[in-house]
């Protein structure tokens, strides 16, 4: 998982790209929530594009997110 | 029936994924398309999910998998002897989660039950859980 922020806009995207499961999820809602502590963000994309696999613990992880 | 593989793992999250490619590989024998197989990777995933949080409570147990190929039908059974659902019909309600506070979405056996073509539950409290689904590969839809 890595993180793009754009200045200008207060974009955060976060870029995953590992399998989202039970096993990998709560480590990414960590990345996932220090990074937008880090950038206070006015808007977060998530995005997706580069996952192979997710399953209902991806859903609850992003749940969480939002 | 043409061909069966029994797999046993310790319930550990990091082996979720071991769990879901082995089945498909097996699953390929009956050529499935691309979708058919995420479908039955995805099930799978939920299924022995659900054995290592619920079942076994994040504990140490072993996951039995047992899969058999038919004609044209891969069945999947996949067994905890772990705590056992006392509501079957409950938590088979979408949204329903008896763990919250782990940030489940309660949607494990909802997509079960959407990417399979058949599923059935049996489950003693404290004795454990055995889920077993069907799908039919290579229907025209």
């Amino acid at each position: 998982m890595f993180v793009n922020y754009e200045i200008k806009s207060k974009e955060l995207e976060i870029v995953f790209e590992e399998e989202i499961d039970h096993h990998t999820c709560s480590k990414l809602a960590i990345m996932s929530d220090d990074n937008i502590k880090k950038y206070m963000p006015q808007t977060v994309l998530f995005n997706f594009e580069k996952v192979s696999f997710m399953d209902s613990s991806g859903i609850g992880m992003l749940l969480r997110q939002i | 029936m043409d061909n069966e593989m029994k797999l046993e793992i310790k319930s550990k999250s990091s082996n979720e994924a071991f769990a879901r490619v082995t089945v498909a590989a097996f699953a390929s024998q009956l050529d499935p398309t691309f979708e058919e197989l995420a479908d039955i990777k995805t099930a799978v995933s939920e299924a022995v999910t659900n054995c290592i949080i619920h079942g076994y409570e994040n504990k140490d147990g072993i996951i039995h998998i047992n899969c058999k190929l038919f004609d044209k039908t891969i069945e999947i059974e996949i067994i905890d002897f772990g705590k056992g659902i006392e509501n079957v019909e409950m938590a088979r309600q979408a949204l329903y989660t008896s763990k919250p506070e782990l940030d489940r979405s309660g949607m494990g056996f909802t997509i079960m039950e959407s990417f399979m073509d058949e599923i059935k539950v049996e489950s003693i409290v404290g004795m454990g859980t055995k889920i077993v689904m069907k799908k039919n590969i290579g229907e025209v839809k």
